[in-house]
């Protein structure tokens, strides 16, 4: 009799044990997928702002190329540096076209205070006011994807979550760096 | 910032009970001092019901109400498309789930609120002295300060606070004047008069307290959150330089708002008094302070950058709450942008100007006509003729209007 009464104690704690490891792993998974909705989301956001750069930029050069006739090579490496943003494929290839296109636009607003007539032209201003706007909200939705990154990947690297991650195969996302060739020549003053 | 927005959430709890204690009992005294002791309860039962009233409408509308007691305007993207474009990309910075309503308020003097109910229902609003004064970093870091009050949920505890201040105002003005018509009666009901008389002294008293305390616990509350804002806010634009520049053209202008008063003043990223009105009550930190704590940022922008700024320039211990200590990432702040920033020309300032004013107009009813001669007539809504000549070419219009 003593032995049946053992035995039943052992049945519910072995029950009350596995019912407690299924809620937290309920819980753990759950986090997981709401982590992984908000990359998922914060990308869509930058995804919205890169394409409405894309379909900026021929207005731009349209409105532009009217009163700068001698600089055909600036408006060259945007366009070309802006149908290979488009055809990326992936977040990696996303960042380098992405940063090539940004740098042959702050290339582009530099050449421009060369042209008085343009920077008065209300036309022209409004674009530039879009593109200013549209580079900010690249780089806050930037701000955020990576935040939600971060977060993310922590979950899917740290014990206890990375054993629930394992199991239901959550992978580990990349951060989207903007690659600029202009940004790392900037020399870093040292103090 | 969990644990800040459960402060202000637990607070507007605090603030509606305490709210509620000091109505009823204003109400049980206003009861007793009119009509005597049997005058209690229905006192009581009537301020029951003015609170229940009004915490209803702060919830539905008081946002609502607080944007239209400013004189604020909402706009449309055409009006100023810049500020749409800032309130936008700060909304994707702090990942709002909703883009906050806009408005502009007709008014010199530069100073900027936000309200509403929670970061799906909310709404910034900044003067026309603003938009005319600052640039486009400024105006973004000012933006910014407002987006944070919305994530920290400041702007439900301030709308809730601006409402029930506003009323113990009303009511007590009410009773004041209330005392001095009702004299007559005291002195034709000649039983219990002496506890009558007594009676309305202590209502006085009260009355005259209630607001002053209101007052002060209103004010108490809102400085910390300031400087919190201003933390988020670096976090968000990491640029200290543009809110602080912003801060200091703010409080160096000498105008004072004409549309603020002290219901609605600690609502306003910066003190909208100048002069003997804003020493009486200061319900902002100093202007000076802030700007120094900003500036004093060198390393980073997230919170344990501001919080060991604002230890070094006030000595005194951190303003920031333990739990958004922890965050440990390192955020680097932006350097000043060295690509040419589109800085409106005068022209331009003047030209939004005219899309404001029309843009207000049109909302008041006014017709446009367009004279070939370039003129635009701008006509009132219901004029006495039919036929307007234009100034310049003296060409004849005809309205056509209702």
């Amino acid at each position: 009799m003593a032995g049946l009464g053992a035995m039943m104690m052992m049945f519910l704690l072995l029950g009350g044990l596995v019912l407690v490891a299924a809620v937290v792993v309920i819980g753990i998974y759950n986090g997981l997928v709401g982590g992984r909705n908000q990359v998922d989301n914060a990308w869509s956001q930058i995804d919205v702002q890169l394409k409405r750069r894309h379909d900026l930029i021929p207005n731009l050069v349209e409105t532009a190329k009217g009163y700068m006739q001698h600089e055909r090579q600036t408006f060259e490496s945007i366009t070309q540096a802006r149908s290979q943003a488009m055809g990326a494929k992936n977040v990696t290839e996303a960042s380098k076209a992405e940063g090539a296109l940004t740098d042959a636009l702050s290339k582009f607003m530099l050449v421009v205070e060369n042209y008085p007539d343009l920077k008065a032209n209300q036309n022209f201003l409004s674009l530039q006011e879009t593109l200013t706007s549209t580079e900010n909200k690249i780089a806050f939705a930037r701000q955020a994807y990576n935040d939600a990154v971060l977060n993310y990947n922590n979950k899917t690297q740290m014990f206890p979550s990375n054993i629930v991650a394992g199991m239901f195969n959550f992978t580990k996302r990349d951060f989207f760096e903007i690659e600029s060739p202009a940004e790392r020549e900037v020399p870093k003053v040292k103090f | 910032m969990w644990e800040q927005i459960r402060i202000n959430k637990r607070n507007s709890m605090i603030l509606l009970t305490a709210m509620a204690g000091l109505l009823l009992g204003l109400g049980g005294l206003l009861g007793y001092a009119f009509v005597g002791p049997q005058g209690v309860g229905v006192g009581i039962l009537i301020a029951g019901g003015v609170w229940l009233l009004l915490t209803l409408i702060s919830f539905s509308s008081g946002d609502q109400i607080l944007l239209a007691s400013s004189g604020a305007v909402e706009v449309t993207p055409e009006v100023h498309p810049m500020l749409f474009n800032i309130v936008e990309e700060m909304k994707i910075a702090a990942q709002l789930p909703a883009m906050p309503k806009v408005y502009i308020i007709p008014d010199p003097s530069p100073n900027a609120f936000a309200t509403g109910r929670n970061p799906s229902k909310s709404a910034v609003a900044v003067t026309e002295g603003l938009l005319a004064k600052l640039n486009r970093d400024e105006l973004q870091g000012v933006i910014a300060h407002e987006v944070s009050h919305i994530v920290h949920r400041d702007i439900l505890f301030v709308t809730l606070a601006g409402i029930m201040l506003g009323t113990i105002v009303l009511l007590a003005d009410v009773f004041l004047r209330g005392t001095m018509y009702g004299s007559h009666r005291r002195y034709s009901s000649r039983d219990n008069n002496n506890a009558q008389g007594l009676m309305i002294i202590i209502a006085l008293v009260a009355a005259i307290l209630a607001p002053l305390m209101a007052q002060i616990l209103y004010f108490a509350l809102s400085r910390k959150r300031e400087f919190l804002a201003d933390a988020g806010a670096v976090r968000l634009t990491r640029y200290p330089e543009g809110l602080a520049s912003a801060l200091e053209k703010i409080s160096g202008s000498k105008i004072p708002m004409e549309t603020a008063n002290k219901v609605t003043a600690p609502m306003y990223i910066s003190s909208p008094f100048r002069g003997a009105k804003a020493n009486l009550f200061s319900t902002h930190p100093s202007a000076q302070q802030r700007i120094h704590v900003l500036r004093a940022m060198m390393h980073g922008a997230n919170y344990q950058d501001y919080d060991q700024a604002y230890r070094s320039v006030t000595g005194k211990s951190g303003v920031i709450p333990a739990a958004a200590l922890k965050e440990s990432e390192a955020i680097p702040t932006r350097q000043a942008d060295t690509r040419s920033e589109p800085q409106p020309q005068p022209a331009a300032k003047a030209q939004q100007r005219i899309l404001f004013g029309d843009f207000i107009r049109k909302q008041q009813g006014f017709a446009f006509i367009d004279c070939p001669c370039g003129v635009k007539l701008k006509l009132p809504p219901n004029l006495p003729t039919s036929k307007v000549q234009c100034p310049r070419c003296k060409t004849v219009h005809t309205v056509t209007q209702s």
